[in-house]
């Protein structure tokens, strides 16, 4: 095998940011018609390589080598001409456009005098969608289509250009199973076809179907190359973080307090419909399904953000209708949102201010903030939870994932409430880090609050839960206690596939 | 162009537009998309209806050259906004750019060229307006400063040398050919009014057709995808800074044109018509959406606007007001009508 021509190799790459030294002399090589999975922590470089690779970046030192030639490539272009495609973790499409332009963007087929021609375009991204299986037509505007469709549009682009070799970037994010098994055969045509494929995932199941080989980077160096068929998780997992991981389920203790919310009959609209189900104090509850399936908005819907259009909500026992998410903090609710960056953190601002923001109105010596008060509950926190922060006055940006998700539930433990919504609370940090998230969520119920789990990986939802939810599109399908829960049910509730006419 | 592949519900892009006046359903849908030509229809109505003046040949050809200067302006603005980008200094250049043509036809170096003497003038007067569309898309470019802050430097620092230049005096086109174009007409419409129609068209058809449109579009709405599909993002915005800089020029030299003069004021506020103009139209200060037929009623909506109270006799001030709060009403009715209904996030 080793005396195939690698259809690209990397030689000592290196590539410096200020101050950052984010690949420090990499060999990484694809040979046709292999699935070459790539790994590491977040932070270990693969995005890094992976733009240097499809010319966005250039490397300081180290050469790029396309069947044994030594390429340079300028820009995203270059490479596509070059035979490297690269498929985006986060969408990158422009979602006013077209389906057909979007595919095709930055090269629309030109007739004379600059204007796009049509013809070939529908005529190229038609047969491209119909070897996909896509419901969607070349017109269809981008904006119009589900995530998981998007999602499509996106692998699309891997079919427009002969390629030597095509990465896909956490490709599986957002697909459904039915569109998971179209991308598996898109890829077994393509490295059927002589095409090498980078496969970057952090779903360890994933990788162990579809990968020839696995290589593992770690803080910016290579780790080691590992033939699939010879390896497991736990050897994996070795490289990538230097320790293994501890993957045990939760134990569930069954006995919980008393009921803290009761939710019968929620609906908003066509996002989610005849939600009920109650949670304990003392006790967690997972609420699992695919992106879009609603669980978000019914996190939303609690927290005042949106406004039911059915179904009534019971806290400790006594009817609430919650209006604003003031309503929401003073009756005891808090919601750790989904995008830590986005909707949870003021970057710009420290490590104190970010976790009494809530409460910043109440702590005043006169007209001003009192700094002691806000100081005390600072510190209060980072004890509890353990934030690896230099000093109160680091600004959080600059902070890990992992602490910085910390400092998120740490603002909202400080407002002391009795229900804790936690909406991925691991997306983004390294394995590392959410483990110690997941310890601290259990740690947090066995301290008496009641604490929903909102997660899309399943073996977070199955490590923290004392019950799970599955969702499908906006209603509940099923609901498992920590005991009856295992992969293969929960898969089935999620996709809409009850029981019986379950395919394997 | 093969517009017979029919798209899939609405798209933006107006390429399919055109078809839309077969039966009323269809230009009842047409007008939902374009809210602002429903507002430009309601208001044409009502002024026939309110003076007598308004409803006429002769007044339809006023409102044409009147609203033909913001609305050239307004045809690159909408190019440079569905970018995600704003040009503030087009009030600026409109008065350098009337200042220059109308000195340098009179340049005594000229002085034998007759009425040629005008060609060198105006190519002048829109070389400025490009090389400050150029200068305005590459501070931009290589300095990643906000557009807003860029061109608000921009339209301070070039009023300033306006001037300079002028010495704060006025200028007279010695030239009486050139004043001549400004009232001239060609084919039963006033020439200024064909200047503007036809670019339009001709805007209107880069935007919707041509692979520099549907760059336009993709940079503004996700900048981040335009440039890993290898787009050249920078150029690519200064090429649209450019093209709102020569309409800015050719702005300024038609609207000097109909005076036969240039002031150093001139154009003053024009950056605010004309993206109000442009913004009541559909185009998003955000990038990413907009369209020329948009455009086109918005600036015939204020055009409309200003003639009818005009005619009606409302004192100046007060047209103000009403288009102030017009502009609010027309945008919150559209998001309304945009609006996701119960479903949205609340604020």
């Amino acid at each position: 095998m080793s005396d195939v021509k690698p259809a690209l190799r990397l030689e000592g790459i290196v590539k410096t940011f200020p101050g950052v030294r984010a690949l420090d002399g990499v060999d990484f090589e694809v040979r046709p018609g292999e699935v070459h999975a790539l790994m590491g922590e977040n932070g270990a470089g693969k995005s890094t390589l992976m733009k240097v690779l499809a010319g966005m970046y250039q490397p300081n030192e180290g050469q790029i080598l396309i069947e044994d030639r030594p390429t340079i490539m300028a820009n995203p272009i270059e490479a596509k001409h070059n035979g490297v495609i690269l498929i985006h973790q986060e969408l990158s499409l422009a979602e006013q456009l077209t389906v057909a332009e979007n595919i095709f963007l930055g090269e629309l087929p030109r007739s004379r005098l600059g204007f796009v021609d049509w013809k070939i375009l529908d005529d190229r991204v038609g047969t491209i969608l119909q070897k996909l299986n896509c419901d969607f037509g070349p017109r269809t505007k981008v904006g119009k289509l589900s995530i998981a469709k998007k999602q499509m549009v996106e692998i699309a682009r891997a079919l427009t250009h002969e390629g030597r070799v095509v990465v896909f970037d956490e490709p599986t994010a957002s697909l459904t199973d039915a569109e998971k098994v179209v991308l598996f055969d898109v890829i077994n045509e393509l490295k059927a076809d002589g095409v090498g494929i980078v496969y970057i995932s952090h779903r360890m199941e994933e990788i162990f179907t579809i990968s020839d080989r696995i290589t593992v980077l770690r803080d910016g160096t290579y780790r080691g190359t590992l033939t699939t068929a010879e390896t497991d998780e736990d050897e994996v997992t070795q490289l990538m973080i230097g320790r293994s991981l501890d993957y045990s389920r939760n134990e569930s203790s069954g006995e919980f307090g008393d009921l803290v919310l009761e939710v019968a009959g929620l609906s908003c609209g066509k996002l989610f419909e005849d939600v009920s189900f109650n949670v304990r104090a003392g006790e967690v509850v997972g609420f699992y399904g695919l992106v879009g399936a609603g669980r978000t908005e019914i996190a939303e819907t609690l927290f005042g953000l949106r406004e039911p259009t059915a179904g009534s909500i019971r806290l400790n026992s006594s009817d609430v209708s919650i209006a604003s998410p003031a309503e929401a903090i003073a009756n005891g609710i808090s919601l750790v949102p989904e995008s830590r960056k986005e909707q949870g953190l003021v970057l710009g601002m420290n490590c104190r201010d970010n976790i009494t923001l809530p409460q910043v109105g109440d702590m005043t010596a006169g007209p001003f903030v009192s700094n002691g008060a806000e100081v005390a509950i600072y510190d209060m926190y980072r004890d509890r939870l353990d934030i690896k922060a230099p000093t109160w006055r680091s600004l959080v940006g600059n902070l890990s994932g992992g602490n910085q998700q910390k400092i998120v539930i740490g603002k909202w433990l400080a407002m002391k409430p009795r229900l804790l919504i936690v909406d991925e609370p691991t997306r983004g940090i390294d394995v590392g880090s959410k483990a110690e998230i997941h310890n601290l969520i259990r740690e947090l119920a066995r301290s008496g609050y009641a604490v929903i789990v909102i997660s899309s990986e399943m073996p977070e939802i199955l490590r923290v839960s004392d019950r799970v939810i599955a969702m499908y599109q906006g209603r509940i399908t099923r609901e498992f206690t920590a005991a009856e829960v295992n992969e293969d049910n929960l898969v089935q509730a999620i996709s809409g596939i009850s029981g019986d006419e379950a395919a394997a | 162009m093969a517009e017979s592949a029919a798209g899939q519900g609405p798209s933006k892009l107006p390429r399919e537009l055109g078809k839309g006046s077969s039966g009323w359903s269809s230009s009842l849908r047409w007008l939902l998309g374009h809210p602002i030509w429903a507002f430009v229809v309601i208001v044409f109505i009502f002024f026939s209806l309110m003076t007598d003046d308004f409803f006429s040949l002769g007044n339809f050809q006023n409102i044409l050259v009147q609203t033909s200067t913001l609305g050239l302006i307004a045809l690159g603005m909408t190019l440079v906004m569905i970018n995600g980008n704003i040009d503030l200094s087009v009030g600026a250049v409109v008065a350098l750019a009337a200042s220059l043509t109308v000195d340098i036809m009179g340049w005594p170096v000229f002085e034998s060229w007759g009425n040629l003497q005008i060609l060198p003038a105006v190519v002048a007067g829109l070389g400025a307006g490009v090389l400050l569309g150029a200068l305005n898309g590459l501070i931009v470019w290589k300095t990643g400063v906000d557009a807003f802050i860029v061109t608000l430097g921009a339209m301070l620092g070039v009023r300033g040398l306006v001037f300079v230049y002028t010495g704060e005096q006025s200028f007279f086109a010695m030239n009486f050919a050139y004043a001549d174009f400004g009232a001239s007409s060609f084919l039963g419409l006033p020439t200024l009014a064909w200047v503007f129609l036809v670019f339009t068209v001709l805007v209107h058809i880069v935007l919707s057709r041509t692979v520099h449109g549907a760059n336009t579009y993709a940079v503004g709405d996700n900048r981040e995808a335009a440039v890993n599909a290898g787009i050249r993002v920078g150029p690519h915005m200064m090429i649209n800074f450019m093209i709102v800089g020569f309409f800015a020029a050719l702005a300024g030299i038609t609207l000097s044109t109909q005076m036969g003069a240039s002031t150093p004021n001139l154009g003053r506020d024009y950056e605010l018509w004309v993206i109000t103009a442009t913004v009541l139209g559909g185009t998003k200060l955000t990038g990413g959406a907009g369209n020329i037929i948009g455009t086109f009623g918005g600036v015939l909506a204020i055009g409309i606007l200003r003639n009818g109270m005009n005619l009606m006799q409302v004192p100046a001030f007060y047209v103000l007001v009403i288009l102030g709060a017009i502009l609010i009403a027309v945008l919150f009715l559209d998001k309304q009508l945009n609006r996701q209904g119960e479903e949205g996030l609340r604020l």
